[in-house]
């Protein structure tokens, strides 16, 4: 059975369109697999030695179980945002004679032969090497091996429980980042010592290995969880059971000023507030305001200047490249009405360009406040705004035209927890990173000034030849046209 | 009204159509009948321009479809629910194809009365969703989508599937009322011999891509069909 089950995903991956087209991302998503493998490797082996040498008089495997509690919560977070439970499409399955609890068991399995999971053990196990080595106890040494890999997989399901109880919420990362900061604080202020709580229960487990059962029984439990969890939703009701959202209308009158392209204008408008995933990108971009935060009071970035235009180009081009990289998927689902309704292409790639610019100005307005932090910091929002404008968005609107994958905005919230995963923040880093380049040369051998003004001037070279590029981003759409009706028509 | 020449449609070695010739005059109501795989759907893609011909091409007014835009403003289609927009309501939906062929809302809710009776109180002022109607529902909003703002061309493929007996009784009723001034060039597909005979003044009945009938429909049609599909 099982095999059966992994020869079915093993097409749905191979036969998706998605994969076909992305295969240099995928590459890049192995040669990161591999650098984390190796950082990994580097800890395994190098942290006995830097330990030993820096507190000669403390254990070091004492001073990592101290460390623990940071570990797991680090882990927890970064498995919310980028691991998936494992999807197989169920529906079809369910009426076809397999076991419900095979199917359960088998999605919950795959989760655990997660990369996430194997990760940590490329530092654990060399660890533990060098321990031996160091005539540490044999039972020891397997036992903290053990219990690390234990903890990993506790963590594993752990996510998956907080995913699918938040996964119903509007702001499903508001939970997970509330439990962590609420730990972190207990932690932080010794109101409840969860790290020596922790580092004691390793030490004490290590010096007693029957205590191991203790941590195995808490994983079957967590397991069992997530198994009744999902053996819920495996009925088809309770996913399509009617959550029937009263339609609110409002006519938006205000979009009429932008002439022909209103119609398109309201519906992306619609569009954004009415499903659930489009609507993150705009809980995010009000979390990402506050990024500035984090860096323009903080000393140590005092004489970083370009990291500032770093975060300057995140904060004006936040919506931009969430939005911006997922046109036009964002209307895969009615595409076909698109292309033969009396729209021109040109209008329609013009109203998702006049919404860009607009998060762009209005990101740019709101976030004057930072002013506080001096005119330089102005100054480079202004100077990336305009980059964003007359940059960022003709390259995302571009490279829209590569879109292949279809987004399934009416998707239930039942196992399509986050939506998006790694591969959206890689293509990110280019839109983000550029600007900084662009910015640091003359910063470097001119001035401050004369680096705003290359992205200035970069960016009002792109507002002025509009109709050019346009024109030509036109083309390549037009061009692309039949392939994208055709990839949009797959369910994944 | 659409004119194709040498149009043939083929995916790797195998042709899923091949019409050397087809013509359909203005005001007609065409209809076109075939088993799965005939070709039907291929047929209206390709004249919707969502897919490119093999060989040949077509002309709606003129116009090749292919290589200008000039045809979108008179001409409306309803293939599939990917012509719906899940996320707005009917209402706003159809406001939104008035306004891309010049009705303000005053002429769209004008235009709408007249399909009171098919709607049966569940589209309109329900203030729901399109994704949350059910399927039948969701095929009658696409159907009267494409028939607002006056059409030329109106293409709709298997328009009475998934609706109930009633309201195809009553769509027919709709489309004979909108052909007999001639205004409109209807282009229906339809499994339903039935309703097709009924609805279409011509028929042409498709083969593994080929025509093989071109009927001029008369009382004798039914059972023309009727044979040849029982063989």
């Amino acid at each position: 059975m099982i095999s059966r089950f992994l020869s079915l995903e093993w097409k749905q991956f191979f036969r998706s369109s998605y994969w076909q087209k992305s295969i240099a991302l995928n590459i890049l998503m192995v040669f990161l697999a591999l650098y984390f493998i190796l950082v990994f490797l580097g800890i395994g082996f190098g942290l006995y030695p830097i330990l030993k040498d820096k507190f000669p008089e403390s254990d070091p495997l004492i001073i990592v179980n101290g460390f623990l509690f940071y570990w797991f919560l680090a882990d927890l977070m970064l498995r919310f945002f980028f691991q998936k439970l494992p999807v197989m499409h169920i529906k079809p399955l369910l009426i076809l004679p397999v076991k419900r609890y095979k199917i359960l068991h088998y999605i919950l399995g795959k989760s655990a032969i997660s990369f996430f999971n194997f990760l940590p053990l490329f530092a654990v196990i060399p660890f533990g090497i060098i321990l031996l080595s160091k005539d540490y106890s044999v039972s020891m040494t397997i036992t903290w091996m053990l219990l690390m890999f234990i903890f990993t997989l506790i963590i594993n399901f752990l996510n998956f429980i907080i995913e699918s109880k938040s996964a119903d919420t509007e702001l499903s990362f508001l939970p997970i980042i509330l439990l962590s900061s609420g730990l972190f604080t207990l932690n932080y202020f010794d109101l409840l010592s969860i790290s020596s709580l922790l580092s004691n229960t390793m030490n004490t487990i290590t010096s007693n290995p029957i205590l191991i059962l203790i941590p195995i029984a808490l994983l079957g439990v967590f397991y069992f969880i997530n198994f009744s969890i999902l053996k819920k939703k495996l009925y088809v009701d309770s996913s399509l059971k009617a959550r029937t959202q009263v339609a609110a209308s409002t006519d938006m009158a205000w979009t009429r000023r932008f002439g022909d392209i209103a119609p398109f204008l309201q519906l992306d408008l619609k569009l954004l507030w009415r499903n659930k995933r489009p609507r993150s990108t705009i809980f995010i971009m009000i979390i990402a305001l506050f990024y500035g935060l984090i860096f323009y009071p903080n000393p140590t970035y005092k004489d970083m200047i370009p990291m500032f235009i770093f975060v300057g180009v995140f904060i004006t081009g936040i919506f931009m490249i969430n939005f911006g990289q997922f046109i036009p998927a964002w209307d895969s689902g009615y595409y076909k009405l698109l292309m033969s309704q009396n729209i021109k292409y040109k209008e329609y790639l013009n109203s998702k360009f006049t919404l860009m610019i607009i998060s762009s100005i209005a990101l740019f307005i709101i976030s004057i406040p930072y002013i506080y932090f001096g005119w330089k910091i102005l100054a480079i929002h202004f100077a990336t705004m305009i980059y964003n404008i007359g940059v960022n968005s003709y390259i995302l609107l571009y490279g829209g035209s590569f879109n292949r994958k279809k987004i399934n905005l009416s998707q239930r919230a039942v196992f399509n927890y986050q939506g998006t995963g790694a591969v959206q923040w890689i293509i990110g880093f280019p839109l983000l990173l550029f600007p900084v380049l662009i910015f640091y040369l003359p910063y470097k051998f001119i001035s401050f000034e004369a680096g705003l003004a290359t992205l200035s001037i970069l960016g009002g070279a792109g507002i002025m030849f509009h109709q050019k590029l346009m024109n030509f981003i036109c083309k390549r759409y037009l061009k692309s046209k039949y392939e994208m009706i055709s990839a949009f028509e797959q369910e994944n | 009204m659409i004119k194709t020449t040498e149009l043939s449609k083929k995916y790797g070695e195998e042709t899923v159509l091949n019409i050397e010739s087809l013509e359909i005059p203005k005001g007609q109501s065409f209809g076109l009948v075939g088993n799965n795989g005939a070709g039907k759907t291929t047929f209206f893609n390709l004249l919707l321009d969502l897919i490119l011909p093999t060989t040949g091409y077509i002309t709606n007014n003129e116009i090749r479809v292919n290589t200008s835009e000039e045809w979108k403003p008179f001409t409306a289609a309803f293939i599939d629910e990917s012509f719906l927009i899940g996320y707005l309501t009917p209402e706003e939906y159809f406001y939104l194809i008035g306004e891309l062929r010049g009705m303000n809302k005053a002429d769209v809710d004008k235009f709408l009365l007249q399909f009171k009776e098919i709607f049966n109180d569940e589209i309109i002022g329900k203030k729901k969703y399109l994704r949350d109607l059910s399927k039948g529902n969701q095929k009658k909003a696409g159907i009267v989508g494409a028939l607002i703002g006056d059409p030329e061309v109106v293409v709709l493929d298997e328009p009475f599937a998934n609706l109930d007996p009633t309201t195809q009784i009553r769509l027919k009723k709709i489309l004979k009322t909108l052909t007999e001034d001639k205004a409109v060039t209807f282009l229906i597909s339809s499994h339903d011999l039935n309703h097709v005979t009924e609805v279409c003044e011509r028929i042409v009945v498709l083969e593994k891509g080929d025509i093989i009938k071109d009927i001029v429909t008369s009382t004798e049609t039914l059972k023309e069909l009727e044979s040849h599909f029982s063989v």
